[in-house]
């Protein structure tokens, strides 16, 4: 724990300030501060503050800047801040806050730089740092890549604990004793004799001190809250319908919107006819848009209704109309031209197969949408001065700049109140609802709109995971996996995704075979190369981006190698794997599934392993081959985090992530027909169903060096470990997803 | 036409066709009932009509004129939780939640003709309702400790 200890290097600057009637706790960057936020509602003259604890005689108010999108992290921020301030979890009120560049996210650049995540040497850990002062330049406030738990556990403990300690000098002048006499409990300073003087009572006498700097953060084994099960914030909420999401939001006066949208992704409106559409009931307006058409009404059913029946001549998309274009372009793309980068050349893979004895297979990922159950929605309100938007976003700093963009006005006359969201899986980094409630309500100055989607536009519109294929080549030897030399093509979703940011995606694409390159094995000749599609329909970060087709590209092929030596799945990658955190999750997850314990003639099981987002994780998943198709039995699943903040949740979102990762290899995929998708709701793109569900058993360990969110990197195990169980339980290849194309399911 | 949900009666002015759905959260301002498919795929729109579960988006304002509807702000509050909402804050099922005030729903139902249903019976009530989390696991478990607090045991 040395390393907490020593944390109060000046990399963050604990600073405070006077609100109306208290005092206001925080951390930003020490070099050069961004501008604090919540400063500009604040009097004359009282400048310098920072935005994550705000204490006034009322209340006490926490700030969790990263996005609830049901990961659990508005809960968990505020956790961080609790334990170290010595609240419980019933003293505070939460606020999303607004968005700003002082909650730029720190630890996604850790992932963002091509180092094995492993690597601590000299040259990762500059690269990290440059690509960190990046992100603060670009004032990055995201919640993505399961970076919210890393990137705040120090950041706000130590805002916690410089509050508690500039509280507690406070106390000590007002009682005058000495502070190191005093305590913190439940919301209040505890003076020797037993009194209590709320925090609340000592806000106005703490905003007038100099805050209390270099405090030591408290040893995670005294910790009271974090590491112990907790009840979630939001649960009461959730559990009775109260909690309200972005769709739900109330306002006098509202409008309701509902758009009908160019099929080809990003294409055009040519032109349109209105006639029926305007004279529904309830219609007030029908506005065009750059995509498409917006029906205003005064309910959203009625909203929706007036937008299907507006007739639209569309311009044509982008990319292929059929398919099967997509594909073969896909397949078209192994070749030197479109290399990519060769992320991985260990031994000589050339040398060492020749292709008469090589071992080869082709694998497919296709294009599948995210779909959370809250259809995307926002509701704005522009006027000459400012805009409003209550929008759930992951970026809220860019979306905050598409509005500005749109309506004319600057940035800083752009607020965005962010909501809880429905689920995201990557789909609330996107802007679309953004744009389009931008380009309504700069048609509507003064009113307020909601924007609802129907499920059947979402669908449509979706910019889905990047569509991909992979060949391996390998060879065994001696019951030994001894060479594997694996091409991934897949189009780029950071490039397609920065570039509706307005931004270049400058180098080789990480993602492309993430999960892949990375992986923790020593094989004699191992080479991972990645080819780049060129761009097809538009695509966008999945729940574990570029390792939910690569990982499974690689386990699976892995997997085909190891049983043509001959060998034991589990007992073959523990005997490649070369880091000692890696192999401890392998090793746990046969335990735990009890790997090697006999199996019935038609069931089987199937093991694999991925590292994504710097978290190993190995998966064991048992089926039966019924008479009527596969069964799912059951799940093991094993990570290690480094250390587990929150053990209900983590939990939870490990049952989840497998449940994702399985859902939708056994049953989705997005495919394309005139140019538009061929799914539109969930009957044609379900995932799991609660009956299909396995018994899911889940576990943490903890022997990482670092903290690891835990929201992604369940999910590319879970498709090769299924995989894997089918071929033990049936000796069939599955190597396309959606399975269902190949394989019955119960 | 005259619409009884959660006990009071409302005079609503809309479309015989209307979706019930639509009447409650936009004419009614009952927002705990959610919309995600509108096609009966996700079950986030269930409410109760004369004490069965039905998916409000499929139910017309005309059917539901002069029926008993229950939504979930009806169910229980926040200070006095039904068991099978009691069910689901003990074992945290919800992850993003927006597919729980449907779950709950369908639960509550389901229980009242089931009270001591086995893991089959859980799952064919259960399985119509979608949740793109994966809360599954912990929707089991909360419907078994509900169904044995509303059996009155412990
Ligand atoms: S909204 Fe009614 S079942 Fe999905
Ligand atoms: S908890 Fe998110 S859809 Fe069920």
């Amino acid at each position: 724990m040395g390393k907490l200890k020593t944390f109060t290097r000046r990399t963050f600057l604990v600073g405070s300030s006077a609100i109306a009637g208290g005092v206001a706790f925080g951390t930003f960057l020490a070099k050069k501060p961004h501008d604090n936020p919540l400063a500009k509602n604040l009097n004359n003259g009282e400048a310098t503050f920072n935005p994550w604890v705000l204490i006034d005689a009322d209340k006490i108010t926490l700030i969790v800047p990263h996005m609830d999108m049901g990961q659990g992290v508005a809960s968990i921020q505020a956790a961080m801040i609790a334990e170290e301030l010595d609240l419980e979890m019933d003293q505070f009120a939460i606020s999303f806050g607004l968005p700003d560049a002082a909650y730029h996210n720190t630890a996604l650049a850790s992932e963002a730089v091509p180092f094995l995540s492993t690597d601590d040497g000299m040259t990762a850990q500059a690269m990290r740092t440059v690509v960190r002062s990046v992100m603060k330049i670009l004032g990055l406030q995201v919640t993505g890549g399961s970076t919210t738990v890393p990137d705040s556990l120090n950041k706000l403990r130590i805002a916690g604990a410089t509050a508690r300690e500039t509280l507690k000098r406070a106390a000590a002048i007002q009682a005058d004793v000495d502070a190191a006499e005093l305590t913190t409990a439940r919301g209040a300073v505890v003076l020797p004799d037993g009194k209590r003087i709320a925090y609340t009572d000592l806000a106005a006498a703490a905003a007038a001190l100099q805050p209390v700097h270099h405090n030591t953060l408290r040893d995670p084994a005294s910790w009271r809250l974090l590491g112990q099960p907790m009840q979630r914030l939001d649960i009461v909420g959730k559990s009775t319908g109260t909690l309200d999401y972005g769709i739900d939001l109330q306002f006098d006066d509202l409008l309701y919107a509902a758009v009908q949208l160019n099929p080809g992704k990003g294409a055009a409106l040519k032109s349109h006819d209105d006639t029926q559409a305007k004279a529904m009931r309830g219609v007030q307006q029908i506005l065009p848009l750059t995509h498409g058409v917006a029906a205003l009404a005064d309910n959203s059913w009625r909203a929706m209704r007036a937008a299907k029946a507006v007739v639209c001549d569309w311009a044509e998309a982008s990319y292929p109309a059929e398919q099967a274009d997509h594909w073969q372009l896909v397949a078209d793309s192994f070749t030197e031209e479109r290399l990519d980068k060769i992320w991985r050349d260990d031994g000589d893979v050339e040398q060492a197969i020749t292709d008469a004895a090589a071992h080869q297979a082709e694998y497919r990922a296709p294009y599948v949408a995210h779909q959370p159950l809250e259809p995307l929605n926002a509701v704005i309100r522009v006027t000459n001065e400012r805009a409003d938007i209550w929008v759930a976003h992951q970026m809220p700093r860019f979306a905050q700049q598409k509005v500005a963009e749109i309506t004319g006005l600057e940035v800083d006359q752009v607020y965005l109140h962010n909501q809880y969201a429905g689920g995201s899986f990557g789909h609330r980094l996107e802007f679309d609802n953004v744009i389009l409630a931008a380009e309504i309500g700069r048609q509507m100055p003064g009113k307020t709109i909601k924007l609802t989607y129907t499920r059947e536009q979402d669908f449509a519109q979706d910019f889905t995971r990047q569509i991909g294929m992979a060949r391996g080549r390998g060879l065994v030897k001696n019951g030994q996996v001894k060479a594997m030399d694996l091409s991934v093509a897949t189009v780029s979703s950071s490039e397609s995704q920065m570039k509706r940011l307005g931004q270049s995606a400058p180098g080789p694409d990480k993602q492309i075979t993430e999960g892949a390159w990375n992986l923790p094995y020593d094989i004699e000749h191992f080479r991972v190369s990645a080819y780049r599609v060129p761009e097809l329909a538009p695509t966008s970060s999945w729940r574990s981006v570029g390792a939910s087709s690569a990982g499974f590209f690689a386990d699976c092929f892995l997997d085909e190698l190891i049983h043509q030596a001959g060998a034991d799945p589990l007992a073959e990658r523990l005997r490649l794997c070369n880091h000692p955190v890696a192999k401890a999750v392998l090793e746990t997850a046969g335990e735990l599934s009890g790997w090697g314990r006999p199996l019935a003639e038609n069931q089987g099981r199937g093991i694999a392993f991925v590292e994504s987002f710097g978290v190993p994780v190995a998966e064991v998943v048992e089926v039966t081959m019924t008479d009527r198709g596969i069964r799912l039995d059951q799940v093991t699943v094993v990570a290690d985090v480094g250390r587990v903040i929150d053990p209900v949740n983590f939990e939870n979102l490990m049952q989840g992530g497998a449940v994702w990762g399985l859902g939708h290899a056994m049953n989705c995929e997005i495919t394309f027909k005139n140019g538009a998708s061929e799914q539109l709701n969930y009957h044609r793109h379900a995932g799991m169903r609660l009956y299909q569900c396995p018994k899911i058993v889940v576990k943490g360990l903890e022997n990482g060096a670092q903290v690891r969110g835990i929201g992604e990197p369940p999910v590319p195990p879970a498709a090769p470990a299924l995989a894997n169980a089918i071929f033990a339980a049936t000796g069939q290849r599955v190597r396309e997803m959606p399975f269902d194309q190949h394989i019955r399911f119960v | 036409m005259k619409l009884t949900v959660n006990g009071v009666s409302h005079e609503v002015d809309v479309e015989e066709d209307m979706p019930l759905l639509w009447v409650l959260r936009d004419e009614l301002q009952l927002t705990g009932t959610k919309y995600g498919c509108g096609i009966a795929q996700c079950g986030a729109c269930t409410v109760h009509m004369n004490g069965m579960a039905v998916r409000s988006c499929q139910v017309p304002a005309k059917e539901a004129a002069d029926q008993t509807i229950t939504t979930i702000e009806g169910l229980g509050q926040p200070e006095a939780l039904h068991a099978v909402q009691a069910a689901w804050v003990e074992h945290q099922v919800a992850q993003c939640g927006y597919c729980q005030s449907g779950q709950i729903m369908q639960a509550a139902s389901f229980l009242q003709f089931k009270p001591n249903p086995t893991d089959e019976d859980i799952d064919r009530a259960m399985s119509a309702n979608l949740c793109r989390c994966g809360t599954y696991p912990r929707i089991r478990e909360a419907v078994k400790t509900a169904a044995k607090s509303l059996r009155g045991g412990v």
